[in-house]
């Protein structure tokens, strides 16, 4: 390609992901109801290469900050950038692992794991070549030919990693992807999350409302308060040496030390959460 | 599925030797008068004879033929209206008031219209058939694109789907499956239009035959018709069934799965 090197280069200088004093509301459901506001002014950034949890009560917005990620919703309020370049539509450059099941029940695992290949016009060999490799990568060699319906909760979480990683995203969105697995299963993908992540650097927006799994897989953890109106509240380095064995982690003082602090930040806003969904 | 008792189909079977004999009793003991409730056992040798002389074939055919051309035609007009509207709000806007006036008509009174734009041949069945069928694949359809989930929309669309794509790989197999839950109405309705249409006014068909009889006061043969009809509609329905199981593989059956 004899494209000039430099101004792309600049062009993808920037964070990934850069949020500015977003805020998202979402209609009123009747009419006289004031819009309800999910996010206010959040002010959030994913660096290039970088892996970022957020962690916060249920309801509080997380899944909404990831939907503005991807511009499949558009914030009322502030902008966000990515690689330096104002998103405007579709965040082509992202995958999104969503936190709800998006297989195709009317599709195999394996014709799900290579949909986005198809959509891109892949030729069929080289598309089916990949997707095998894909599946077995996610241990799921034996199942291709089975419907989502025929798998358990974890296999689709599986198929749907597969379908999200095949693309090769420069941004992953992930949203509670491991929070339907047991949990030797669930480390086991962790730990391949971390060595697929290893290898290549894609920035990743992690969501979970587990605090130990968002320490042992990232960079830096962000605490949102309880919604509404939810916001960054705490923002944690994670300087836990890498390569991590996701198990073997949790074991350290450094590891405790940190799920003590960010816990204790953390505390209160998940009181606040409770109390809102009871009453 | 669970037995209520072993041996179900004996009974069933029992059942409907117990209603014959009741109705053979009736009518024999003159209790019910033979001229207006007909006699069992002629209705079964009309039968039998039309069978065995293969006189009813014919019939058969057209009434079939009447079926399946209804049911084709009105399924992918359904099919291709249901898209349509459902992905443009605009012209379904539009269209609403129309549609559900049309679908309020009592479609019964269209036949003598049909048989005057049509003529006395199988079209004016089949255009009956059509506006039966047409309804309810168009409903289900328009239902079922409005419902497909967000996020599998989401989903496609952040894998890099176009519109056209999206339309191929999730609208049009989503709306499929809606075609294929409506399947038995919409089968069992053609052949009320091609019966109906026969009835109202035609030359052959198993329709036909009950006209014709009737204006003989011949009931047994009314009531030899009606019992073929009634055999066809089981078969069509048998078949119906077996055309779903093949081409919805993909969904859970009732039973399994419930939880998940
Ligand atoms: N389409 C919508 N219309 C109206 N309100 C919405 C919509 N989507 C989300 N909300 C509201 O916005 C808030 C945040 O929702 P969101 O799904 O982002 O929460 P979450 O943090 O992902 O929760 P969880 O941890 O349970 O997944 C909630 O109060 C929710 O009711
Ligand atoms: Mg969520």
């Amino acid at each position: 390609m004899s494209l000039p090197k430099q101004p792309k280069e600049a062009a993808a200088s920037g964070a990934a992901l850069d949020f500015r004093a977003v805020t998202v509301r979402f209609p009123p459901r009747q009419k006289g109801d004031k819009a309800f506001t999910a996010v206010r002014e959040a002010t959030l950034t994913v660096g290039a290469g970088e892996f970022v949890s957020v962690v916060g009560p249920t309801g509080c917005g997380k899944s909404t900050l990831l939907n503005v990620a991807a511009g499949l919703h558009r914030p009322a309020g502030g902008e966000i950038k990515i690689f330096g370049h104002v998103l405007q539509g579709l965040n082509r450059q992202a995958g999104y692992m969503f936190q709800a099941d998006a297989l195709l029940p009317w599709k195999t695992a394996f014709e799900n794991v290579i949909l986005g290949l198809q959509f891109r016009g892949m030729a069929e060999q080289e598309a089916a070549d990949l997707g095998n490799y894909w599946l077995m990568k996610v241990g799921l060699g034996h199942a291709g030919d089975r419907y989502p319906h025929q798998l358990s909760g974890g296999m689709r979480k599986r198929v749907a990693l597969a379908q999200t990683l095949i693309v090769d995203p420069k941004i992953l969105l992930m949203d509670e992807p491991f929070s339907a697995l047991d949990i030797q299963t669930r480390q086991l993908m962790e730990n391949e999350l971390l060595a697929l992540w290893q290898a290549d650097r894609k920035s990743v927006l992690f969501i979970t409302h587990d605090l130990e799994e968002a320490i042992s897989l990232s960079d830096r953890v962000v605490v949102l308060s309880a919604g509404p109106e939810t916001r960054p509240i705490g923002d944690f380095q994670i300087g836990l040496p890498r390569p991590r064995d996701v198990a073997e982690v949790r074991l350290t003082p450094a590891f405790l030390e940190l799920h003590e602090r960010i816990w204790h930040a953390m505390r209160e806003e998940v009181l606040k959460g409770y109390a809102q969904t009871l009453s | 599925m669970h037995k209520p008792f072993p041996k179900l189909w004996l009974w069933q079977l029992l059942l409907a030797a117990l209603m014959f004999g009741l109705w053979w009793a009736l009518t024999a003991g003159n209790i019910l008068p033979p001229f207006f409730f007909g006699e069992p056992l002629k209705v079964v040798e009309r039968v039998f004879a039309w069978f065995s002389s293969g006189a009813i074939w014919e019939h058969i055919g057209i009434t079939l033929l009447e079926t399946a051309l209804a049911f084709a035609i009105g399924t992918l007009l359904g099919l291709g209206f249901g898209l349509w509207l459902a992905l443009s709000p605009t012209a379904s806007a539009l269209a609403d008031p129309y549609i559900k006036a049309a679908n309020a008509m009592p479609r019964v009174v269209l036949a003598p219209i049909f048989a005057v734009w049509f003529g006395l041949g199988i079209w004016s069945k089949v255009a009956l058939g059509v506006t039966l069928v047409f309804f309810i694949v168009f409903f289900n359809v328009f239902q079922g694109i409005r419902e497909v989930s967000p996020v599998l929309i989401a989903n496609a669309r952040m894998l890099g789907a176009s519109r056209r794509q999206l339309l191929s790989h999730i609208y049009l197999p989503s709306a499929t499956a809606w075609v294929f839950s409506s399947l038995h109405t919409s089968v069992g309705m053609a052949f009320v239009g091609a019966v109906v249409g026969e009835y109202l006014g035609s030359s052959r068909g198993v329709g036909y035959l009950i006209l014709q009889a009737e204006g003989a006061f011949d009931i047994n043969t009314v009531f030899a018709g009606i019992l073929v009809l009634t055999g066809f509609a089981l078969l069509l329905d048998a078949l119906v069934s077996f055309a779903e199981k093949r081409l919805l593989k993909w969904q859970p059956q009732h039973t399994e799965r419930a939880g998940n």
